[in-house]
């Protein structure tokens, strides 16, 4: 192992479901390493397999062969309880669909990973709070989803998955649901994010939104198709925070 | 995430669907004030009972003297003098698990004060009597050894008695009654007593000291009594015990041989109390069954309302585990939900247990005795209601698999 090894690294994954009788093999060998502080899309058609790598990178799934090292731990040998620790402290999620709990305000929303990290009231407010102003919503904090648009539930969710300062943020598509101008100020949020040193992994299979990333991997019929390093779109975070907010 | 946290959770999320979590509710609240009323009734039932009993005597045996039997005729208990006071000597001195042994002789007579006349049973007896019964005075003193010596012409008057010679609300102590013609100062008036369980009134009677009675009233029979026999045992547990041994005493000193029957018969109240007793236990235990069927039904709603909950919330255990909720974070929420609705059910079933078992006492006039252990059963009971039933739903949520469940439509 070098010096500084890849904050993640996935060494000839494999993905078995079992349908049935048939076997799906979603993942056939994937070899990947993520070096920190990376902005690497994800692309691929769907059933290309992206989807399952994301669920193996965010430990919400096992691979059913080969090796994944996140942050230099195997996963592969994690208990339930272990993955949720590392979806807790390592790991942050952004969702297509926000996934925010309805009838909770934005600053409970974000609070959320850090009530099960064990943290007292006041501090996840304080850091909720944080996190929601770091993504333009200070002012919002008692708002409820319902109440927002997309693009704002979209940065309430970006707030939650940043709130417990973690290592990797996984956004799987990310502006599905939103305009592109929205679209634009989002993905301003994640190459801010990448800035301050957070790795982000983004699966899409739109072509403008993977241009924001660095690093473009596509896959196809559960192997890597294509690695190829790019210059990113750049886009002004502070303006995209001002349109909106 | 301590259990506060936890709490607050499941509170708020019981909120989002108030009608919905009052009705699941709605089921452990009847069955629990179903058992609470139940229960209090039953109870206030042998209450009853058992303070019927209690007023007779306490550990009380009655005996009898024999029958007569004259030319194929045979008379009933009582008919025939068998008991003499030797006897009762014996019996208060030979039987180990007796406390006290009293002759009760008795005469039906018309007393008469300065204002009224009343026909009552007058007994003589002496002080032991009092206290095989469990009878002090309430006013004046109560009947002494010398008054028995001495043979004073005194009277101690049940309150019934007290009513209808002085009117009520009155103080008789000193005043005279007369019997037969001979003047008798009333020195104590006995605590009311109530009714026994055949529904006579035991404070329509009058007591004098046994040799008064012997002399002025009803000559005596010589060695033999002309009456019955009270005795207290020394405690519940002995008293048929007391009840063996008298009655081998009894055989012994009236030299019956194997094979004849008694001369005498001896009654044992406290069997019949216990009885009684444990005909209104059986009421109350059928009566609180009945209710923890409701209350099982109650479980089975909160476990219907938990799975469609469970289900009804699929995506929601999806975020919650993509943010980190491990899967006994999510057991113990739902846990909580469903101990919340079942606990919050027999707190509220409590107070309308109560309420209501009240309404039946003050509107029905039913004998209602409350019991803190049945209050703090059945809450303990809904618990465990919550507990067994909320397990599976909350079982079934943690063992999601957090990809299914964010994809969950």
């Amino acid at each position: 192992m070098s010096a500084s090894p890849a904050l993640l690294k996935l060494d000839e994954v494999t993905k078995v479901y079992h349908m049935g009788d048939v076997d799906v093999h979603a993942l056939q060998g994937v070899s990947l390493e993520i070096p920190e502080g990376e902005f690497i899309a994800i692309m691929g058609a769907s059933g290309s397999g992206k989807s399952t790598l994301m669920n193996i990178i965010g430990c919400l799934d096992r691979p059913s062969g080969g090796h994944y090292l996140l942050a230099g731990e195997e996963i592969s040998t994690f208990d339930r309880y272990a993955l949720a620790r590392k979806r807790n402290q390592t790991l942050g999620f952004v969702f297509q669909n926000f996934n925010l709990l309805s009838r909770t305000s934005a600053v409970e929303n974000v609070e959320l990973p850090l009530l099960y990290a064990g943290l007292r009231t006041s501090e996840r407010h304080k850091r909720a709070g944080a996190a929601l102003t770091r993504v333009g919503l200070g002012d919002r904090l008692d708002h409820h989803p319902n109440q927002m648009s997309g693009g704002q539930q979209q940065r309430v969710a970006i707030a939650r998955a940043i709130v417990s300062n973690p290592r990797v943020i996984l956004a799987d598509e990310p502006t599905g649901n939103l305009d592109s101008e929205t679209s634009g100020e989002v993905m301003g949020i994640f190459q801010e994010l990448r800035e301050s040193g957070i790795t982000v992994v983004l699966v899409t299979h739109e072509p403008d939104i993977s241009a924001y990333a660095a690093r473009v991997v596509t896959m196809k019929d559960g192997r890597v198709l294509s690695d190829r390093r790019q210059e990113p779109r750049r886009r002004a975070p502070a303006a995209a925070a001002e349109v909106s907010a | 995430m301590n259990i506060l946290q936890t709490l607050r959770v499941a509170v708020l999320a019981l909120l989002r669907n108030k009608l919905r979590s009052f009705l699941t509710t709605l089921g452990i609240i009847i069955g629990v004030s179903a058992v609470i009323a139940m229960v209090a009734i039953g109870e206030g039932a042998k209450a009853r009972v058992e303070e019927s009993f209690a007023s007779m005597g306490s550990n009380l045996l009655v005996v009898l003297p024999g029958s007569t039997s004259l030319g194929g005729q045979r008379g009933g208990f009582g008919s025939m003098p068998t008991l003499t006071w030797d006897d009762l000597r014996a019996i208060r001195t030979e039987v180990p698990t007796v406390k006290y042994a009293a002759a009760q002789l008795r005469v039906s007579a018309q007393l008469l004060s300065e204002e009224q006349n009343w026909n009552t049973s007058v007994y003589g007896t002496t002080p032991e009597y009092f206290a095989v019964r469990n009878w002090p005075p309430s006013l004046g003193a109560p009947m002494t050894d010398s008054d028995v010596e001495s043979g004073a012409k005194v009277l101690f008057l049940g309150q019934t008695v007290v009513d209808k010679l002085f009117g009520p609300n009155t103080d008789p102590v000193g005043q005279l009654v007369r019997m037969k013609n001979i003047p008798f100062e009333v020195k104590g008036v006995l605590q009311r007593k109530g009714q026994s369980p055949t529904g006579q009134d035991y404070d329509d009677a009058a007591f004098m000291p046994l040799k008064a009675f012997q002399t002025k009233i009803q000559g005596g029979l010589q060695q033999y009594i002309a009456g019955v026999i009270y005795v207290g045992a020394d405690s519940p547990t002995t008293t048929t015990r007391a009840q063996q041994q008298i009655t081998n005493l009894l055989r012994d000193r009236h030299h019956i041989g194997p094979g004849t029957d008694d001369d005498f018969s001896i009654r044992n109240l406290t069997e019949l109390a216990s009885a009684q007793e444990q005909g209104t236990r059986t009421l109350t235990t059928l009566l609180a069954s009945i209710a923890a069927v409701s209350l099982l039904v109650g479980g089975i709603g909160i476990m219907n309302i938990m799975l469609v909950s469970v289900t009804e919330r699929t995506r929601e255990i999806g975020v919650r585990m993509a943010v980190g909720a491990n899967p006994t974070h999510i057991l113990s929420q739902f846990l909580v939900e469903a101990l919340t609705l079942s606990i919050a059910g027999g707190v509220f079933g409590v107070a309308i247990g109560l309420f209501g078992a009240g309404r039946l006492a003050a509107n029905f006039g039913w004998p209602v005795l409350i019991r803190a252990d049945i209050i703090v059963i059945s809450v303990a009971f809904s618990g465990l209601v919550g507990v067994v039933f909320g397990l599976y739903p909350a079982r079934k949520a943690s063992l999601l698999d957090p990809i299914d469940a964010l994809r969950f439509e």
